[in-house]
């Protein structure tokens, strides 16, 4: 067995993202900084080519690397999430690079090795290569969150993250070894089958059950884990921030999904309730605290959470609705978080960014198009209908009601009440306040693609949102088939 | 019968003046707004044409849906588009229909800021309206149900007076408060019947102690909807800061949206429920009734009372719904067809002087008999039909409802009769304070009378009136059919429930 060479086929858009960020670091040692948009332009085209081999891949379960290593439907609808996601992110952040100085050609070559990171930790399929994805991930995420590295602000959420998370991967760390002293393997697959036989649970297992979900609590910035999110995404530059709240935020969903589903599948009583207590805590802090933002980011920050906490319900019902419902959310959470991120980068006066929500007032005049664009964004997230974001509550909460998870559905619509009032304050001071400054004409012309795409498809996706529906049905199904 | 979507045409066809508006109206030069004007007028026009064609291809002898259209939507998901009407809700069609122009016209000069995003606004909404009455789906009928939310929040908020942001606010959060939580209920339908087709769902019979639970989230957000004592607090204030168009289409079409939902999915859907609650509909609406009609004696501002005459008519309607009988039913759709008219109307009235004097407070006016003679028979008119004046529309459709409660309940009946009293009170002292009086205020005597515009945003309103109030039996023949279906299958599922429960009781 061991003189067997694995089968790479499964793992090739990851073979292919890997060898392309190591060919597109030396393009840039050799080319220098001048090179930062071509490098940045490849490395968009490369992610997008990996999305392709990633769909090229057809239905079934395929167990790679000794077990270490899986492919399935779910993995391929992640993983594209993941790298168009990333891609957008890059778009995003060229212009904004270029003007504050800080366009070096590392920034898209350590993006793709972070998305690298993603896709191994949406494949894992053992808790080693789990930590290994979540690591090579994190470690690229660190750098680029202090990429701007003579702005204090930048240094500083570079080094809080790095802090904060390398505890959170501590406790994971732990959590996998408790996990593996009780159960005897860090395979996903001999744990299910573990249990699956009705073996007797030590309390240690489950211990260590928790501190695994804890640390992916923090990755996903979900209640009571979520104290770094508002200083990093404050701190980072604004296309680093934009790229934290959605490729990572996905690849970690996944990887709690997968992990809380495949070998703890059976351990539903036992990491039932510290969900539902997240999810309830997410969905709260989330909505409640971010009435008091006055910074757009942090703003963004809360609302995160607070998105988190509804992908959260979908997860807590442990039901294929539930796994669906998360896969829809997340889907749509990331077109409209990359499309409000797109409006945060355009905010401009005289090359000067804007990050206050004081600073949108009277947009609607200013700028009647980037206004429209951002009330679009956020009525999505409010869930107004026929706002995307609306189908992905409603297909949350239909899971949570067939799961009779009632406490929680009221719980997450009475948030999203709350959570309404902060977004349609955004859309108050755009529409109903007088403008302070005037605020600069996009003219990006990558920016303004990224903006039509994204309202498009948060204003349309009423019009036909059976492909994706039915993608992350599948998706879902392939998850329980396994 | 049309074989082609007429419903689809009318829901849709606003759209295709907004898109007009974006693609064409650039700039704001005179020429480019007095072409955002016409767009919007012809567009809220055919659309109206549309509606009237829907009513002329609808046969009122047939109680079930008609012009239904049906196409796969997200079908895997058991979501289909599915449109079509019954005798119920094809008069409120016609209902936005007449409206929408008679908008357009009133803010033809009154508003001048943002004239493209006003009209776009007003356009969007008649979309949702239209399709939410067209709606067999539960999702499409929730889309439209809260879509109308956004166009109505920024015209509250851009438009609206001073307090515009409050009450846009309140207007808004109020009413989401209330249908996220018959959103949670469409879902457990939607599980229990694997559905979200509505006329499906009408036939599941859901158990009794599911229903009390789904009748109670239908009934937040309807009652915010209608609105029902005691959370009719947002209307006073979503009325008074919104432009007058914006009143005239939240008192003439958006309140009718909650007893359209009581009629469409409480009364058939969840039977036992209704019963079991239908004491609380009662004390609600009475206090609504009595309640809202003395705080209306006591409003200085013209909007605010007749805000809330509208919170008191709207208590007949509920009151109508729940006697369930033939009579009973059928006046409370017809006073909300009345209401509609008639409040719209009282709000244009109230429009015609505010668009003059810049203020609501009764007390500045006085004595407009002397210098607005057109305007101070109009005025009186509305006032008249609001009261319930026979050969008015107000009339009938209260007289139906008392009969039909009066077959009910003899004491919701008096108390509700009441009502009527004290609303002949605030309405004829309104009128008094405004057009009677000494014409002493100099810039009071200053107003001229009414424009033809204005005449002509009036005359089809009052004919409208005079119509439904002469000859109610349009419009009671049309609804007749389906009010009848509708009873049979409340009683034919109560029985139905009555008798399995009795068996399992005999079982046990």
């Amino acid at each position: 067995m061991t003189a067997v060479f694995p089968d790479i086929w499964p793992a090739l858009p990851e073979i292919f993202l890997a060898l392309s960020g190591v060919a597109l670091l030396m393009l840039g040692v050799f080319r220098g900084d001048g090179f930062t948009r071509p490098v940045s332009y490849l490395a968009i085209v490369c992610m997008l080519l990996a999305a392709v081999l990633a769909m090229g891949y057809g239905s079934g379960r395929v167990v790679t690397f000794n077990g270490m290593f899986v492919m399935d439907a779910f993995g391929v609808f992640m993983k594209v999430l993941v790298l168009v996601s990333a891609a957008f992110a890059v778009i995003l952040s060229l212009g904004f690079n270029e003007r504050e100085q800080m366009a070096r050609f590392e920034f898209p070559v350590l993006m793709i090795f972070a998305t690298l990171g993603m896709l191994m930790m949406i494949s894992a399929n053992d808790f080693i290569s789990l930590y290994v994805g979540l690591e090579t991930q994190s470690l690229a995420l660190y750098v680029i969150a202090a990429f701007r590295r003579d702005s204090g602000k930048s240094s500083e959420a570079g080094l809080k993250y790095f802090v904060l998370g390398s505890l959170s991967s501590g406790m994971l760390l732990y959590g996998a070894s408790l996990v593996y002293g009780f159960a005897g393997t860090t395979s996903f697959d001999k744990v299910a089958a573990l249990f699956a036989g009705g073996a007797h649970v030590s309390p240690g297992l489950v211990i260590g059950l928790v501190f695994v979900m804890a640390g992916l609590a923090f990755k996903v910035s979900a209640a009571p884990f979520h104290m770094w999110t508002p200083d990093v995404y404050e701190g980072a530059p604004t296309p680093v921030t934009a790229f934290f709240a959605a490729a990572p935020k996905v690849a970690a969903i996944a990887l709690l999904t997968r992990v809380v589903m495949e070998p703890f599948g059976h351990l539903a009583a036992q990491w039932h309730q510290v969900l539902v207590a997240t999810a309830i805590l997410s969905m709260v802090i989330g909505s409640f605290v971010a009435i008091m933002q006055t910074n757009i980011k942090r703003l963004m920050a809360y609302s995160s959470i607070g998105h988190v906490g509804y992908a959260l319900v979908g997860l807590t019902t442990g039901t294929q609705d539930g796994v669906r419902g998360v896969l829809i959310y997340m889907a749509l959470y990331i077109a409209m978080n990359i499309g409000a991120f797109a409006v945060i980068l355009s905010m401009k006066a005289k090359g000067q960014m804007l990050e206050e929500i004081k600073d949108f007032a009277g947009l609607s005049k200013t700028n009647p198009m980037l206004a429209a664009t951002m009330a679009i964004f956020m009525f999505s997230m409010a869930g107004i209908p026929p706002m995307a974001g609306f189908f992905g509550k409603l297909y949350v909460f239909l899971a949570a009601i067939a799961a009779q998870e009632y406490t929680l559905a009221v719980v997450g619509v009475l948030t999203s009440v709350v959570g309404a009032f902060y977004y349609l304050r955004i859309i108050k001071i755009m529409y109903f306040d007088e403008p302070v400054v005037v605020v600069d004409k996009v003219d990006d012309d990558g920016m303004t693609g990224v903006l039509v795409l994204t309202s498009l498809f948060t204003l349309l996706f009423f019009v036909a949102p059976a492909p994706i529906l039915n993608g992350a049905a599948a998706a879902a199904a392939a998850l329980f088939a396994g | 019968m049309a074989s082609w979507p007429i419903l689809s045409f009318a829901t849709f066809l606003p759209l295709v003046g907004v898109a007009l508006i974006l693609l064409f109206c650039r700039g704001n030069s005179p020429d480019v707004l007095r072409n955002v004007r016409y767009i919007s007028l012809w567009t809220t026009l055919v659309t109206f044409v549309l509606t009237l064609l829907v009513w002329a291809n609808f046969d009122p002898r047939n109680p079930g849906y008609q012009m239904v259209e049906k196409a796969g939507w997200i079908p895997e998901f058991g979501i289909n588009y599915h449109m079509g009407v019954d005798g119920i809700s094809v008069l409120f069609v016609v209902l936005s229909g007449f409206l929408m122009p008679l908008c357009i016209l009133a803010s033809w000069e009154s508003v001048q800021v943002r004239l493209k995003e006003y009209m776009i606004a007003f356009l969007a909404l008649e979309t949702l309206m239209i399709g939410m009455f067209c709606a067999l789906d539960f999702v499409l009928f929730y889309m439209f149900f809260e879509g109308v939310l956004i166009p109505m929040f920024l015209i509250i908020g851009v438009w609206g007076g001073p307090r515009r942001v409050y009450a846009a606010f309140k207007f808004f959060l109020y009413t989401l408060l209330g249908s996220v939580l018959m959103l949670l209920a469409i879902l457990a339908m939607y599980y229990v019947a694997g559905t979200t087709d509505i006329p499906t769902i009408t036939a599941t019979q859901f158990p009794r102690s599911m229903q009390l639970w789904l009748w109670l989230a239908f009934f937040a957000s309807f009652a915010v909807k209608v609105p029902m004592w005691p959370v009719h607090t947002w209307l006073p204030d979503a009325h008074v800061e919104a432009p007058t168009a914006g009143s005239v289409i939240l008192a003439g079409v958006l309140l009718k949206m909650g007893g359209y939902g009581f009629l469409r999915f409480n009364i058939p859907i969840l039977p036992e429920a209704t019963e079991y609650f239908a004491p609380l509909i009662y004390t609600l609406s009475v206090v609504a009734v009595i309640y809202t009609s003395l705080v209306a004696l006591a409003q200085e501002d013209m909007k605010k009372l007749i805000a809330y005459s509208s919170v008191a008519h709207m208590g007949f309607v509920t009151i109508g719904m729940f006697a369930l009988n033939q009579q009973g039913i059928e006046g409370s759709v017809f006073q909300m067809l009345s209401h509609g008219v008639v409040s719209g109307a009282l709000f244009l009235c109230v429009g015609v002087v505010y668009d003059r004097l810049h203020t609501r407070e009764i007390a500045r006016y006085g004595g407009l008999v002397k210098n607005m003679p057109k305007y101070a028979v109009v005025f009186l008119f509305m006032t008249m039909a609001s009261v319930g004046l026979p050969g008015t529309a107000g009339f009938v459709g209260e007289f139906l409802v008392l009969m039909g409660v009066f077959r009910d309940n003899t004491w919701v009946a008096a108390l509700a009769a009441t009502g009527m009293v004290l609303g002949a009170a605030y309405a004829l002292w309104l009128y008094r304070r405004v057009v009677y009086g000494k014409l002493t205020k100099p810039d009071v005597k200053a107003m001229f009378d009414m424009t033809p515009r204005e005449i002509a945003v009036f005359v089809p309103l009052i004919a409208v009136v005079l119509w439904m109030g002469v000859y109610p039996s349009s419009f009671l023949n049309v609804t007749s059919a389906s009010v009848e279906q509708l009873i049979q299958t409340y009683q034919t599922k109560l029985a139905a429930s009555h008798a399995a429960s009795g068996v399992s009781v005999a079982a046990r």
